[in-house]
């Protein structure tokens, strides 16, 4: 599903080039669950962005389902990320101003779903983050959990089957990050790809497969299970 | 319901931003005012320029004799040419062009006395015609000289609105008898209030007119001081001209090139000119409404900089879920167009309110006699719009192409 070869990742800050990875050869098969971990600044959040086609490669070259992606136009990789990549980020990023169900309705609106299609999928989309109470709230209104969780029902609004997660449960205290586990635990089982970057070790301890990064290389690869 | 979003975008901007967005609101509404008041009085002031200039007669031409400035057939320039009382009619036999003509006599300085009022005034005899061809409309209650007049030389005076006034104060006129030169005339009719700009001879408003042929009768006078006519179409005018000339010259002997020896006030060449001078009056105008509403421009562009880089965050997000580019530019182009139209609409109804107030105001004073009233036209509304329209876009579309060449990665990332 996601083969990475020997991707490089530089910045340009002014006349200083940072490279944030080195070359990264990664294969995720379909449906794996997988953690990466590293410490900060080790290229974790740049590699989840070109995984998720939020940002292209510098050099190397990156497959998704068989398409490479380092030749797309800037709308292809738009439609890529709307349809078939769900993030959810540690600091939830909801609009402020909308409520629950308007946050999972953006994804849905930018898909051109109709307007019924749209209300069908967001109530089941609430029942399954358990939200269904919540739809009419705005961020301000809801808990941080409540919130993580609208995040992951946006990102699942149109099915996507890789689910890229940034530290999901940092921002969150340990029940609510549990409850969040469970739903990723859940999408893993029902087939999604699902990759968290995480430091919560209980995270870490249920994924298959564990990839550290280190200084923008990887350092091993062991298996938890 | 991407609309309701953008709404939604828009309502939540308007209460985190009240004083900048009410500011730069009521700047466009001001500059849409500033803009529609002075095209309105521009408007207002062409309109009522053309009834004042129309006050003397629509489409008219006027004729006088005057000296000879070129020797013609052994006569040596100097000569006094002269308009006979007949000439009306036979330059009506020669050229058909013309609709209507009829020649009028003028004397300044008589006196005309009613009761103690003893005033020095400027008397005129003048054919029915005048009716068709000047503009003489008689009040209610009277009316004009006409044909029975002229051919009984009834000693029937015509006065205008204002002569009337200073004569009779409040009195009505009609039925009434004058003395001009001590000799009694019964009045007959009282013109209408007339706005005038312009004339050959004094404002109608304060002429005492009698028939031509009282007028010939009385004051024994042997030459017609104006010819006054009316073509059948105004575009004729300077064909009638030229044949004016050509049968003229013929008759009293002069060079038809020769036109100090009669002189000719085409005044649908006149009313062109005008209308050219109105315009450049109205573009002027229209120039200083325009910078006002650009400086309000200017602050619709500003407030979209600063709206975008407060909502970086969101256009990161909308572009993580899967925004295009021109999902953004089209959101950010379509709020500056809403501020735009918002704040000019504002402008455009506070301006039909003004001039529509102004329309109850009534046109006595020479001042507004002279400016008329500000009027809004369909042509106002439409250029305005268009005006707000491009500045809308143009204020937009930029701050709106910067938002949408974010990048989502950094945007996220922005606190």
């Amino acid at each position: 599903m996601i083969i990475m070869k020997d991707i490089v990742k530089t910045y340009l800050t002014g006349q200083i080039k940072f490279q944030a990875l080195k070359g990264i050869d990664l294969h995720v098969k379909k449906g794996e669950f997988i953690a990466i971990v590293g410490p900060s600044g080790s290229g974790k959040s740049t590699l989840m962005n070109i995984a998720g086609c939020l940002d292209v490669p510098s050099e190397g070259e990156y497959l998704l389902d068989g398409r490479l992606v380092n030749e797309l136009t800037a709308n292809q990789l738009a439609e890529i990320r709307n349809r078939k990549v769900g993030f959810v980020f540690q600091a939830f990023n909801l609009l402020p101003y909308a409520t629950a169900y308007e946050n999972i309705e953006v994804p849905l609106l930018f898909a051109g779903i109709n307007r019924r299609a749209r209300k069908e999928r967001i109530t089941q989309l609430l029942g399954q983050v358990g939200l269904a109470d919540k739809a009419a709230n705005k961020p301000t209104e809801m808990s941080g959990g409540e919130m993580q969780r609208v995040a992951i029902a946006r990102a699942l609004a149109n099915e996507p089957d890789i689910i890229l997660a940034d530290e999901p449960t940092g921002n969150l205290d340990s029940k609510s990050g549990q409850q969040i586990v469970n739903i990723f635990q859940e999408l893993w089982k029902l087939g999604k790809t699902v990759l968290i970057i995480t430091h919560d070790m209980n995270i870490a301890e249920r994924v298959e497969r564990i990839v550290k990064l280190k200084d923008g290389l990887i350092d091993n690869n062991h298996n938890p299970l | 319901m991407y609309l309701t979003i953008i709404i939604n975008v828009f309502v939540r901007d308007f209460r985190k931003q009240k004083k900048r967005i009410t500011l730069t609101l009521l700047a466009l509404a001001w500059g849409t005012i500033s803009i529609m008041l002075l095209l309105a009085f521009g408007e207002g002031l062409h309109r009522q320029m053309n009834i004042n200039q129309k006050g003397m007669g629509e489409n008219i031409g006027v004729m006088w004799a005057g000296q000879t400035t070129k020797a013609y057939q052994g006569m040596g320039k100097g000569r006094r040419i002269w308009l006979y009382k007949e000439d009306p009619e036979f330059l009506a036999a020669q050229i058909p062009e013309i609709a209507v003509i009829g020649g009028e006599y003028t004397r300044w300085g008589q006196q005309v006395k009613y009761k103690d009022e003893i005033l020095d005034e400027h008397i005129t005899g003048i054919p029915p015609c005048y009716k068709q061809i000047r503009n003489h409309i008689p009040q209610r209650g009277g009316r004009m000289i006409n044909q029975i007049d002229m051919d009984e030389k009834r000693r029937v005076t015509f006065l205008g609105s204002d002569i009337k006034n200073r004569l009779f104060i409040d009195e009505d006129a009609v039925g009434k008898q004058i003395l001009i030169n001590n000799i009694p005339f019964t009045v007959i009719g009282v013109m209408v209030d007339k706005m005038q700009m312009s004339n050959y001879e004094g404002m109608d408003e304060d002429a005492v007119a009698i028939p031509a042929t009282t007028f010939k009768a009385i004051f024994g006078d042997r030459y017609l001081d104006y010819i006054v006519y009316k073509p059948h179409d105004p575009e004729s005018m300077p064909a009638i001209e030229k044949k004016i000339y050509q049968t003229m010259s013929a008759k009293y002997r002069f060079d038809p090139t020769d036109d100090r020896a009669i002189s000719i006030w085409d005044t649908v060449s006149g009313s062109k000119e005008f209308d050219n001078i109105m315009i450049g009056i109205k573009m002027f105008l229209g120039i200083i409404g325009f910078l006002t509403l650009l400086t309000a421009g200017v602050g619709v562009a500003n407030i979209m900089y600063v709206s975008i880089k407060e909502r970086t965050r969101e256009i990161g997000i909308k572009m993580a879920v899967g925004a295009k580019k021109s999902l953004i530019l089209y959101q950010f182009l379509l709020e500056a167009l809403l501020i735009t139209f918002v704040g000019g609409g504002l402008g455009m109804s506070v301006s039909y309110i003004l001039t529509e107030g102004f329309k109850r105001v009534p046109l006595d004073n020479p001042i507004m006699e002279l400016m008329g009233r500000p009027t809004i036209s369909f042509e106002i509304g439409l250029v305005v719009i268009i005006i707000l329209g491009i500045m809308g876009l143009l204020s937009g579309i930029f701050p709106a192409m910067r938002a949408a060449s974010t990048n989502p990665v950094e945007s996220l990332r922005y606190e």
